[in-house]
């Protein structure tokens, strides 16, 4: 029987679902109805020199009708005094022993400010510290969180003064706003720490109120950039977390941030190189229950992978990450439309034709629309067929326009437009031109249906080669 | 001519009728309508708008609703039909727009188009914005419409856009031919019929009511217009032709239809049978029970399978209570001055697939009301006495023969469209005719040299 017992840097977790520090880990009464849910840890919301948040603090941006695909804060670190959050840490984990408790940390870049924090942390009994260099809102404009982050001497230099007084495992968790994670994430390394987590929020500006021209969230009619989290956020989170994963002198035991919502996500990080994983926005959108099913679903998935660990499968999908110069040209896939599956929305051919390379035609059925054409437009007089002599979209939708139809009458008219067929017409089936695909992807991206469009392998005939490979061939054979 | 009107103002109605009538598809709500609208897949030259007559852009206006741009939405509805928000209710949308949704095929619900363009026009009519067009540079030219019909309207509507005078001719005392008086209140109230005729007027299409249009006034009209538009639409109804049938207590479905919507009559007896199973015959059954009728028989010929209403017409009256009774056919009205009974003859089928009396004792169906609805008549026949012989309006079994793509007739001065054209369709077939029409005379009129005015 798998499990999803783990550890982490040193410490060992009931599972490897942790909240992020955020709202959910605000106090202990919540962390510890957390663990009851079944959450395996908990950062604490980051502690430091007490602050007074703004009202109101949150926006997020919905998409096609679903709620929250992206998410925005201006919070700052915890308004609570540091004491009552230390000594509710304490209780927290008398109470559940098993359970991880990590403080994030954040203050004054003063080295005996970090030791004096870091001893009272310590002392409160916690698992582990996590560094926030990676706020970005309010704090940095301070010289903290990102302000930190961004600079890798200072990150590099602050994880040593922690290091040097910690005596628990030391996280630094990382901001995506920078050009390249992984130069905070060497120095971190640098600096001593035990491991990473990744990534901290990106700066945003979720919306802008277009009645009264004010951005949110709204704090008296003015906004300020907050950070960015979500499930839009899971691709950039997933790339930083591969690119530092990769880079030997930036790996070390990571904890995965960003988008993280189900088990899927987890899985996603963990086979980039993610030990544990944290979750904030889908917490706050869904309550903590939804830790259930990231455990079931889990669980279920290493069964039938055979995984009995997460180690058994942590960082697999780091070595099928190659720069782009490393991948096969003579690789070649083409794009299959299953008619039996197609339900006749074109989606693929207005996307083919406006969007990749005009190879997807709707010429199944012989007519006057299946001749060549020449020219694609009347105002691009080239007098040659357009690139693969078929109508245009907009010629397909003209000739569509003028047809003339009625009502059916029952028993008249038994095939007219609106027969509810469970058939698609032959008519409105595309047809993918194989020899001009380029296998982009693009139609089976855009297609509603499942497996209704593959994506087949074309043999070229040819032996793999790269992009470094033809460029040093080409110079061995100048040379 | 008339004055700028108000025609919704003079809606009568009652309280009651409208109460038994709610509507048989309800607005949606904001929400619901958002929802629903992203439910659409935004198909590429989409089966829906392939299968409305008038090539409504449906994915486009559907897509505006999820955007919020509600203006956009109904602008989009209207630029393909004039009279989007009566069809929005009127039309059989399961066999049209939500009939040939891809969703079918993808064991989902089609979208529901036709309560989502409602929504669109119902906010265009409660935002108060008239129309979103502008009558065109004025050309001088005038057109007389026959019938006050969704055909008439939609041509005038095109003709106005184009600077083209659009008076119509209407026999009834208000606009929108069976809009306004024919269509299932529950479908189509007679309000909302007029709320969009108003705005038609707004356009600056001009009425004269009250006004029959026989063989003379058409050869004037002929005389003193640059064209003619014949959107009559069909005749009365078929007689059933055996005896009885003078008796008080019998009536036709156009009337009993017209009746209770205009508030001329609010309740019916007890028992009550319609002739015939077509969508009107059921709009009548329907509205039978819900003016309080205890029993509704509906009496026709042949089976449920060969009834040209369509099947959820047929659904739609079982569940409201109607009975119906196959395979029989009037023979005799029996009643003493007020109709008492009906008397039915069994019918079976012969080898060749007729239809002939069955041997056996007839039924007697005891009825206080008998509605026939076995179909109309046409009354085009007028028409082809105006023209000279070599240029007669040329008709086929009654109906108006005209060129598809410009409702040109064989006499190039008249054009025609809907019910009278096509034998009897829907209201948005109607609306497509017209508007081909619309665009039709307007062209002709142009091409047309100087002078050539009114060459009787």
């Amino acid at each position: 029987m798998p499990t999803l017992e783990t550890t982490f840097a040193g410490i060992k977790c009931l599972n490897p679902f942790w909240l992020a520090s955020a709202p959910p880990t605000n106090c202990g009464e919540q962390i510890m109805r957390a663990f009851d849910a079944g959450w395996g840890g908990a950062v604490w919301k980051t502690i430091g020199e007490q602050v007074t948040n703004v009202s109101s603090r949150y926006s997020s941006i919905d998409w096609n009708g679903q709620k929250m695909m992206g998410f925005n804060n201006i919070e700052l670190i915890s308004d609570r005094p540091p004491e009552v959050n230390l000594r509710e840490m304490a209780e927290v984990k008398r109470r559940y022993p098993k359970h991880v408790v990590i403080a994030s940390l954040m203050v004054e870049s003063k080295r005996e400010v970090w030791h004096e924090m870091v001893q009272r942390a310590e002392d409160a009994g916690v698992d582990g510290l996590e560094l926030n260099f990676g706020c970005p809102h309010g704090m940095s404009e301070r010289g903290m969180g990102s302000a930190v982050g961004q600079v890798p001497e200072y990150c590099e230099q602050i994880t040593g003064w922690v290091k040097e007084k910690a005596r628990t495992p030391v996280i630094v968790k990382l901001t995506p706003n920078i050009s390249d994670i992984r130069m905070a994430a060497r120095a971190a390394k640098s600096g001593g720490a035990d491991a990473l987590s990744a990534i901290n929020t990106i700066n945003s500006i979720t919306g802008i109120d277009l009645e009264t021209l004010e951005p949110r969230p709204n704090v008296d009619g003015k906004s300020s950039h907050g950070g960015y989290c979500g499930p839009a956020v899971k691709p950039i989170a997933l790339n930083m977390v591969q690119q530092v994963m990769s880079d030997p002198l930036a790996a070390l035991p990571m904890s995965g941030i960003g988008g993280i919502g189900s088990w899927q996500d987890a899985a996603e990080f963990m086979l980039l190189g993610a030990g544990t994983v944290q979750v904030c926005t889908a917490a706050m959108h869904f309550g903590y229950r939804i830790v259930e099913d990231m455990g079931d679903g889990l669980l279920a998935w290493m069964r039938r992978k055979g995984y009995e660990t997460i180690d058994d499968f942590r960082g697999l999908s780091l070595p099928n990450m190659r720069e782009w110069k490393n991948l096969n040209l003579n690789f070649r896939v083409v794009a299959e439309i299953h008619a039996d599956k197609c339900i006749g929305c074109q989606l693929c051919y207005t996307a083919c034709w406006d969007g990749a390379h005009q190879c997807i035609h709707l010429d199944r059925v012989d007519g006057g629309m299946a001749q060549p054409v020449m020219g694609t437009d009347p105002r691009y007089a080239q007098h040659e067929a357009n690139p693969h002599g078929k109508p245009t979209p907009a010629m397909v939708f003209a000739q569509s326009v003028k047809t003339i139809v009625t009502t059916p009458i029952p028993k008249l008219d038994l095939d007219g437009e609106g027969s509810n067929s469970a058939v698609t017409p032959l008519a409105r089936i595309p047809r993918v031109d194989v020899d001009e695909c380029v296998g982009c992807n693009l139609c089976s991206l855009v297609c509603p249906v499942p497996e209704c469009i593959t994506m087949e392998r074309v043999e070229t005939g040819l032996p793999a080669q790269t992009w470094a490979e033809r460029v040093a061939s080409a110079e061995s054979v100048k040379a | 001519m008339s004055e700028a009107t108000n025609f919704f103002s003079k809606a009568g109605g009652s309280a009651e009728v409208a109460a038994r009538f709610a509507d048989l598809h309800p607005p949606l709500e904001k929400t619901a309508a958002v929802t629903e609208a992203l439910r659409c897949l935004y198909c590429f030259d989409a089966p829906c708008m392939g299968a409305c007559p008038t090539h409504i852009d449906v994915p486009k206006f559907i897509k505006k609703i999820a955007s919020g741009n509600l203006e956009g939405s109904a602008r989009t509805i209207l630029e393909a039909n004039i009279l989007g928000a009566s069809c929005s209710r009127a039309c059989p949308v399961q066999v049209l727009c939500e009939g040939a949704c891809v969703m079918h095929r993808y064991n989902k619900q089609p979208i529901e188009i036709g309560r989502l363009q409602r929504f669109a026009m119902d906010a265009l009519h409660a935002s108060g914005d008239p129309l979103p067009f502008t009558p065109g540079a004025d050309t001088g030219k005038r057109v007389a419409l026959i019938g006050g019909g969704p055909a008439s309207l939609a041509c005038a509507a095109e003709l106005r856009r184009r600077g083209v005078r659009a008076e119509i001719f209407d026999a009834r005392p208000l606009p929108g031919g069976l809009n306004t008086y024919g269509i299932a209140e529950y479908k189509l109230p007679l309000a909302e019929s007029l709320r969009e005729i108003d705005m038609l007027a707004q356009l600056g299409v001009e009425f004269h009511f009250d006004t029959m249009v026989d063989a003379a006034r058409l050869a004037e009209l002929e005389a003193s217009y640059d064209a003619v538009f014949l959107g009559m639409g069909l005749g009365a109804i078929h007689k059933l032709g055996v005896a009885g049938e003078e008796l008080e207590g019998v009536t036709n479905a156009l009337d009993f239809i017209a009746g209770y919507k205009s508030g001329t009559l609010s309740d019916v007896p007890a028992r009550v049978a319609v002739i015939g199973a077509g969508n009107t015959a059921i709009d009548a059954a329907n509205a039978a029970i819900r003016l309080g009728a205890k029993e509704v028989h509906m009496v026709y010929r042949r089976g449920s399978q060969e009834m040209s209403a369509f099947g959820f017409e047929y659904e739609h009256a079982r569940q409201e209570g109607v009975r119906f009774l196959w395979h029989v056919t009037p023979v005799k009205v029996v009643g003493e001055g007020k109709v008492t009974a009906l008397e039915l003859a069994r019918l079976e089928y012969a080898e060749d697939g007729s239809l002939l009396p069955k041997e056996g004792p007839h039924i007697l169906l005891e009825v206080d009301l008998v509605v026939l609805a076995i179909g109309q008549g046409t009354h085009a026949e007028f028409v082809s006495m105006a023209g000279k012989d070599s240029s007669k309006v040329r008709l086929e079994r009654g109906r108006i023969v005209i060129d598809r793509e410009t409702g040109q007739t064989s006499n190039p001065k008249f054009f025609a469209g809907g019910d009278c054209t096509n034998g009897g369709r829907e209201v948005v077939d109607a609306v497509a005719d017209g508007k081909r029409a619309g665009i039709g005379i307007a062209v002709w009129l142009a091409a047309k040299p100087e002078g050539q005015h009114a060459d009787a």
